[in-house]
Parts: structure tokens; C-alpha cells; sequence
């Protein structure tokens, strides 16, 4: 259960709700990202159970806009390990595409995979890879 | 990638540049004082000669084999200055091959530099090796890949399978780097994430955990020569043959400079574990004749056949001693990953090694006592009482050590107590002091004889000083044993603790599984 947040600032990934990896654009709201990844995920909670079939498939993974706030969208993203990634994006970010949001959540869960990959990586740890770092700052670079 | 892409593109824009003004924004970039000025000319001397090759744009590997791979170092490097500045500033990779020591100011002229290296113990004749081809490290030489393949054979039989992710992380876990650096080398050299280890990615891996026990820091992404496809191109898939070395041949010139460079991390590598019995002949040594012998020992020691042209004339130095060196090395840093070597080592073969003859010391005296001393000698570990044994494998000797009274054929028993007691060299004396004793007393028809006999009969003087020699020789080799014991009993446990901890998350793991399942059933 980790999740991550991307904003147009923050990237935060949590593993049972504690993070596992936080990244942030502009780095001055992060207290405010922070709060705001808090509140999603309960809302995280309620779209798991709400689902409450065995079968998982990848659509199923991607939540969907889970609330908006006056300045932000906040997008959540499931695996089937329940690691929970959100992604928090300006509202001014008007161009970003559902699509596009699907299509940055797989490439954190293709990037995720790959560092579960890794053995000398022991799930819970906070994420070190260089690997994910830079898809992570691409993914935030294009987002901006 | 995408920083590749980007720095062909930035280097397609200097190549129309003059060689000077490459540097500039390289030096402008760069923050961390290397010796700039040195640099530009040395990397003039580098990459005038390859500017032109490189002007076209390089974007096959195998652009990478023919060109040195200075400049498409600096590529990468530039490319993740540019999108890292502050962090990977302070880890500019191998223009220099200097350790993390280098980090200092001032304009260190390229001497320096080379002395730097030097403290990596290169001799001094590779200087000029390194200053021009800075990048090789990257490059795996004959030798070390022949001894990556052996390692990789030793975990895994078929060398075109994998090696799991979790072999592979304890056998580097024994390299004892810190487990961040281990994941990020993982990370580096398993190139299709899979989770698991083929033989070129495990050579990769291998050979970034050499260089990094050499204080060459980690690149920012996999070097080319060390990246799976031209690693499976440029050694095919080994079969201990002398086909590997065929097939190598063609890039053996271009890699010969770099071989010295990659002699130079074996040596350093020796150096660093210290093993005695080579270092006696490497103090020994003018470094030339080290170098190629180190070059030519390794393959001697890994396969008969040994294709580098370059120093085929000074191999016979010492390559027996030399390639125990190298082996030795490769095992302490892993720790006992090749348990069988280091025990016989000391024991066997020394044919040419100076420091310990033993097979003189051993078969004149074969022969020649024939009062049960070879034998018991081996099992006779000075072990101090039966209640201070804590090793299993002292139990295991102590019976033994209790057999060699009997077969010593001593007449005072009690003299052997009093040599366990004591500290290694000692007993033996003292058994053979009983020995000679019991010998004079019983006259067996061996040929040492009594100590009485020591001064009138020639011959037993030599003999005794054989066996002497060869009982301190196998005193040597028993501590080396109980040392490489020791060692692997801590290794030992401290893998136990690991799986102890292991189950434990996995218990964790699987309550917290149990815990969601009932979520989802809502």
C-alpha cells in the first residue's frame, strides 16, 4: 500500500500509507502536497474497497481523478499490491489528458516494477533508484 | 536513452568546434576542481586524434569499441551535468580514473594525477596508459572476464541461463560495499530489469564491483563496453576454450593499453588484500615483469591458453605465484566465495613460487620420515585444550591431534598436553622433540634418527631441517585454514541472521496480505 504523489510538484509514493517516495517540482507547497496526498488517500481507501472484486486489471488500477480542489487535481493509481501512487497536478495544467495521466501512472508502475526488481531493494524501503528518479523528473519536466 | 541521444546531439554541435573549445563548456560544467587546465590538454591529446571519427553522429555501439572511449565519456558526463548539475558534479566519473580522494582544489598538474593513481599501486610505465585512455576501466580485459565466467559458472552451471536476484545479491554482498551502491549496480547492469542476471549482465555487474573496490566511482549509466550486447558480441558465450581467445584476439590491440590499466586495478586489488605469500614476490619485483605477469598469470590460471601478445616474453616471471595472487584477491573480496582455493593454495603446487618450497620440502621428506610425521602434521592444529576448542573444525582435528600421539609413538604422552596448550609453532617442536626422543628410544627404522645422531649423521640434520621447514610450512597453511574458518563461520552466521530477518519480514508480509484480503472483499 505505498503511494506516490506527482504534482506539478510532487511525486509521493506510500507503502501502507507511509511514503516510500515524495517528489516535488516546486518545492515550497510541499506541506500543503503532503496534506493533500493524506486526504486522497482515504479516498483511495473507500475506491479499493468500493471495487471489491477479485479480478484486478489494469483499468481498474487507474482511480481516476479522485477529488479536485480549487487549485489542484489529485489522480490516484492503485497496483495490485496495493501500492498507491498519487499524483497531484496544478488545475492550470488544463492540457493534461485522462490518457496522459493513465499513461504516467503505468510508466511509475513499469518503473516501480523495475525497482522491485532489484534484490537488494527490500519492499518498505524508501526508493533510492537513480532509474526511477530520472523518469520520475522527466515524467514532472513534461508535466510542467 | 535519453541523456545518449542528448549528448550526441550537444556533441554533434562541438564537433565543428575546435578541440580546445570542447573542454570549455565542459570545464564550465564542471565544478569540482580537476585539474582543468591538464584536463584540456590531455583531452586534446585524446580527442583531437578522435574528433573526426566522432563528427559523424555516434549512435551504434559499436562506434564505441572503435573510438576511445574518452570522449564518449565526456558525452555521458556532460549529458548528466546538464541534467543534474549539483549532484553528479561530485561524482564526475573516469576522465581521471582518481578515487573519491581527488575531490580536493587546486590545479593538480597531470603528474599528479598519474601519482594518484599510482597510490591505486599502477606502475609507473602505465601513465601514460591511463592519462590517454582514461575511460578503460570500463573495459573488461581477457583475464577478468575469464574470471567473471568462472564465478558466474560457480553459481550458476549453465552459462546461458540466469542468476537469480537473490544469488546474485549474496554472492555482492560479500564484496562488502554498502547495499546502496550494490542497488544502484544492479541497477546499472541489469539491463532488462528482469530480476535476474544473464552472463554478460553479471560480468557487467562483476566488473563495476571490481572498479568500485578500486575507488573508481559509479557511472552514471552503464558504459558501453560494459553494456550486455557488446559484451555477448565481443566475448561470445565462453566455453573454456581457446575460441574465447580467438574471437578476442581482433580487439586484443586496441585493448592492450587498457589491459595495463585493468593489470593496474588487479594490482591494486592485490595490494588491498594484502595476500602474503605473492606479495613476497612482488616486493620482489621490478614492477614490469609484475604487471605482465599479473597479465599473464590470470589467464594461466583460469584457462591454458593465453593470447596477450603484448607481454608474452616477460611471463614466465612468476605466473603460478602471480595468478594465486590475482585469485586470492578476487576471493577476499568476496569473502570465501571460492571456499575450496585459499586452503590448498599454501599446500599445493608452488612450483615456481619462491617463498615456500614446499614440494622440495615435501618430497625428499615423504620418503624420508617415515615415523608417521607427514600424516599426523596436517591434523595437527595447535589446538590449546579440548575445552577451548569452540570451532566444530577444531573438534574434528582434536581427534585427530589425539591419534598423532599414538602414531608418533611417544613415550611421554604428557608432553604432548603441554604443546597443545601453547601457541602454534610450539607443539610441533615439541612433537618433534618427542619424536626424536621416542625415535632414540625405539629405534624404528626411519631415517630420522635420534637427536644424538643429529650431529655425527649428516643427512638427518637436513632431513630434520626438511621437516621443520615443512612442519612450519603446514603450521602456516593450518593458521591460513583456521584464518579462512574463521571467516566463513562470521560469513556464516551473519547469513543466518540475514535469513533469520528475511522469514521475519516474509511473516510480516504475509499477515499484511491476510489484513487486506478482507478489504477488498467488502
Amino acid at each position: 500500500m505505498g503511494w506516490i504523489l506527482v504534482t506539478s510538484a510532487a511525486v509521493i509514493l506510500f507503502l501502507q500509507n507511509y511514503p516510500l517516495y515524495i517528489r516535488s517540482v516546486p518545492t515550497e507547497n510541499e506541506l500543503k502536497f503532503h496534506y493533500m496526498v493524506h486526504t486522497s488517500l482515504d479516498v483511495v481507501d473507500e475506491k479499493i474497497s468500493a471495487m471489491g472484486k477479485a479480478l484486478v486489471d489494469q483499468r481498474e488500477l487507474y482511480l481516476g481523478l479522485l477529488y479536485p480542489t480549487e487549485d489542484y487535481k489529485v489522480y490516484g493509481y492503485v497496483t495490485n499490491s496495493k501500492v498507491k501512487f498519487v499524483m497531484v497536478v496544478d488545475s492550470s495544467n488544463t492540457a493534461l489528458r485522462d490518457n496522459e495521466i493513465r499513461s504516467m501512472f503505468r510508466k511509475l508502475h513499469n518503473s516501480y516494477t523495475d525497482v522491485m526488481c532489484n534484490p537488494f531493494y527490500t519492499p518498505g524501503d524508501r526508493i533510492q533508484s537513480r532509474a526511477f528518479d530520472g523518469m520520475v523528473t522527466s515524467m514532472m519536466i513534461q508535466v510542467c | 536513452m535519453m541523456s545518449k541521444t542528448d549528448a550526441e546531439i550537444r556533441f554533434g554541435n562541438m564537433a565543428e568546434l575546435h578541440g580546445t573549445k570542447v573542454q570549455i563548456p565542459y570545464l564550465i560544467t564542471e565544478k569540482n576542481t580537476f585539474k582543468r587546465m591538464d584536463d584540456e590538454d590531455k583531452q586534446q591529446e585524446t580527442q583531437s586524434p578522435t574528433m573526426s571519427p566522432l563528427a559523424s553522429p555516434p549512435s551504434s555501439p559499436p562506434h564505441y569499441q572503435r573510438v576511445p572511449l574518452s570522449h564518449g565519456y565526456s558525452k555521458l558526463r556532460k549529458s548528466t551535468e546538464q541534467m543534474h548539475p549539483a549532484p553528479y558534479e561530485a561524482r564526475q566519473p573516469l576522465v581521471q580514473p582518481e578515487g573519491p580522494s581527488l575531490g580536493g582544489p587546486g590545479a593538480k598538474p597531470l603528474r599528479h594525477q598519474a601519482s594518484l593513481i599510482r597510490s591505486f599501486s599502477v606502475e609507473r610505465e602505465l601513465q601514460d596508459n591511463n592519462s590517454s585512455y582514461p575511460d578503460e576501466p570500463w573495459r573488461i580485459t581477457e583475464e577478468q572476464r575469464e574470471y567473471y565466467v568462472n564465478q558466474f559458472r560457480s553459481l550458476q552451471p549453465d552459462p546461458s541461463s540466469f542468476i537469480s536476484g537473490s544469488v546474485a545479491k549474496n554472492f555482492f554482498t560479500k564484496s562488502k560495499l554498502s547495499i546502496p551502491e550494490l542497488s544502484y549496480i544492479w541497477e546499472l547492469s541489469d539491463a532488462d530489469c528482469d530480476g535476474a542476471l544473464s552472463l554478460p549482465e553479471f560480468c557487467a555487474a562483476f566488473h563495476l564491483i571490481v572498479a568500485r573496490k578500486n575507488g573508481y566511482p559509479l557511472p552514471e549509466s552503464l558504459p558501453p563496453t560494459l553494456q550486455p550486447e557488446y559484451l555477448q558480441a565481443a566475448f561470445p558465450k565462453p566455453k573454456w576454450e581457446c575460441a574465447l581467445f580467438d574471437s578476442y584476439s581482433e580487439s586484443v590491440p586496441a585493448n592492450q593499453q587498457p589491459r595495463d590499466l585493468n593489470r593496474m586495478e588487479k594490482l591494486s586489488i592485490k595490494d588491498m588484500a594484502d595476500v602474503p605469500v605473492p606479495t613476497q614476490d612482488v616486493t620482489g619485483d621490478d614492477k614490469q615483469a609484475l604487471k605482465s605477469a599479473t597479465d599473464e598469470a590470470l589467464p594461466k590460471d583460469m584457462s591454458e591458453d593465453s593470447a596477450t601478445p603484448k607481454d608474452s616474453n616477460s611471463l614466465k616471471a612468476r605466473p603460478r605465484s602471480r595468478s594465486y595472487s590475482s585469485t586470492s584477491i578476487e576471493e577476499a573480496m568476496k569473502r570465501g566465495e571460492d571456499p575450496p582455493t585459499p586452503p590448498p593454495r599454501p599446500q599445493k603446487t608452488h612450483s615456481r613460487a619462491s617463498s615456500l618450497d614446499l614440494n622440495k620440502v615435501f618430497q625428499p621428506s615423504v620418503p624420508a620420515s617415515k615415523s608417521g610425521l607427514l600424516p599426523p602434521p596436517p591434523a595437527l592444529p595447535p589446538r590449546p585444550c579440548p575445552s577451548q576448542s569452540e570451532q566444530a573444525s577444531e573438534a574434528e582435528l582434536h581427534p585427530q591431534l589425539n591419534r598423532a600421539p599414538s602414531q608418533a609413538a611417544e613415550s611421554s604422552p604428557a608432553k604432548k598436553d603441554i604443546p597443545y596448550s601453547q601457541p602454534p609453532s610450539k607443539p610441533i617442536r615439541r612433537k618433534f622433540r618427542p619424536e626424536n626422543q621416542a625415535t632414540e628410544s625405539q629405534e624404528p627404522t626411519t631415517a630420522v634418527g635420534g637427536p644424538a645422531s643429529v650431529a655425527t649423521v649428516k643427512p638427518h640434520p637436513t632431513v630434520q631441517k626438511q621437516s621443520s621447514k615443512q612442519k612450519k610450512a603446514i603450521q602456516t597453511a593450518i593458521r591460513k585454514n583456521k584464518e579462512a574458518n574463521a571467516v566463513l563461520a562470521r560469513l556464516n552466521s551473519e547469513l543466518q541472521q540475514q535469513l533469520k530477518e528475511v522469514h521475519q519480514e516474509r511473516i510480516a508480509l504475509e499477515n499484511q496480505l491476510e489484513q487486506l484480503r478482507p478489504v477488498t472483499v467488502l
